[in-house]
């Protein structure tokens, strides 16, 4: 079939679209969930966690960068035919043994982007080669904890609070396997920069490396978002939100 | 277990289990699938297990492992099992990714030998070097990244309920998996 203008095949079903959206904001809008942990509808596209990753008309090419244009036949849950969950799950995987992350100490669990898109990509065990990093912990900030084990270099954080809090706190340093966070202060310490728990970039990070202190377990582990329910079907179309209003 | 009629008349399936650098929390779990132990134990029999205390492995068809490899004597049993079993599985956090005894993987090893063990002063270290204690790692291991693995069942521990269903699946032959509710890595 023909997709009329302003229209994509995700999957074989139609997904309209608006002029300038991407693959995965049509998507997103329409309910339908394609994988993604760099992307924020409120901060953009970054195109570094390669989880959106589809096939357009055939090319690999990632769904938060590639903008909708009517006759796209999109595959998410398949890439040329075969399961796609294989190859999300070796991303999935990577991103686990790079850092450390340790589940059942982290207060972010089951709320945890990485973690439930483990869940949803049926990752029993990380299966590669543990890296171990060390990477101390920063508590020297009042109200939020810094603990890049858990860093996923999104820049999410970077992206928030020099965009949307105008603070610049955090910056991404290093190349390849040195890359890391970095704090805008002279000490490198987040307690001594201008940062606060009510800022934008304290709460945009999809896994536990920035957290509000006192809070943890505000809400007990088992009755959390993903402990409920899988990530996959969290997609609620936003157009129809928005029109409920 | 649904099948138990229908094998009943089969052999039974021989399973060893073991906590290597864990804390035996997967064991009590095991222990949470309550009274289907006995349905369990009707098609299953235990060679070295702490709830035979069997010391040697003969034999067997199943090994559920839980912890981590901290010490040589760590690897010694793990690989005693993976020589008798068919289907090796790493129960937990800790056989998966090292868990809590790998918090300490990216600290040297001696440092912490001597800061645990220095005498309250300080001044000196009484590290213990008695012969007889297997030699401590660097760091600690998953156990796939010693032996080969076949199955994995993440959680912290995995649920009674979630062990009740990888035995289950494995052992009437269907492919193990677990359903969203049972999968957990904390």
């Amino acid at each position: 079939m023909t997709p009329p203008d302003s229209t994509i095949l995700i999957d074989d079903v139609p997904v309209p679209f608006e002029p300038g959206q991407t693959i995965l904001e049509a998507a997103l809008e329409a309910g339908v969930f394609i994988p993604h942990l760099c992307f924020h509808p409120e901060l953009g596209a970054h195109g570094s966690c390669r989880l959106c990753n589809v096939i357009v008309n055939g090319r690999n090419i990632s769904a938060c960068t590639m903008k909708a244009a009517s006759g796209q036949e999109i595959e998410v849950d398949t890439w040329l035919g075969e399961s796609a969950q294989a190859y999300r799950r070796t991303l999935v995987q990577m991103l686990f043994v790079e850092g450390n992350h340790f589940c059942p100490s982290c207060e972010k669990s089951g709320n945890c982007q990485l973690q439930a898109l483990g869940y949803d990509s049926e990752m029993m065990t990380p299966h590669f080669v543990e890296f171990y990093p060390h990477r101390p912990v920063d508590a020297s900030h009042p109200d939020v904890l810094l603990d890049l084990n858990r860093c996923i270099l999104c820049e999410l954080c970077v992206r928030a609070s020099r965009d949307m809090d105008g603070k610049s706190v955090f910056a991404l340093a290093g190349r390849g396997m040195a890359s890391h966070i970095v704090v805008n202060s002279p000490s490198g310490k987040l307690g001594d920069t201008n940062f606060s728990a009510t800022d934008k970039a304290a709460h945009v990070c999809p896994v536990g490396a920035i957290l509000i202190k006192r809070v943890g377990f505000a809400k007990p582990i088992g009755q959390r978002r993903y402990d409920l329910e899988p990530i996959s079907e969290e997609a609620t179309p936003r157009r129809e939100v928005e029109e409920a209003k | 277990m649904s099948a138990t009629a229908k094998t009943s008349a089969l052999p039974k399936v021989r399973a060893a289990t073991t906590s290597l650098a864990g804390c035996f929390g997967c064991h009590m779990s095991f222990l949470d699938i309550d009274e289907r132990i006995l349905d369990l134990m009707q098609i299953v029999e235990f060679d070295r297990s702490p709830l035979t205390d069997i010391k040697h492995c003969g034999p067997c068809d199943i090994a559920l492992i839980e912890g981590g490899c901290c010490n040589a004597e760590n690897v010694h049993v793990l690989r005693e099992l993976r020589a008798n079993a068919k289907i090796l599985v790493a129960v937990g956090a800790c056989a998966i990714n090292g868990g809590l005894p790998a918090l300490r993987n990216s600290l040297d090893v001696g440092d912490i030998l001597n800061e645990v063990y220095r005498t309250p002063d300080g001044a000196a270290s009484n590290v213990p070097k008695d012969p007889e204690l297997p030699l401590l790692f660097d760091k600690v291991y998953p156990v796939n990244e010693v032996v080969r693995v076949d199955y994995f069942i993440p959680g912290c521990p995995p649920s009674g309920d979630t062990i009740w269903k990888f035995l289950n699946d494995l052992i009437l032959g269907r492919m193990p998996r677990l359903d969203p509710q049972l999968m957990h890595y904390d």
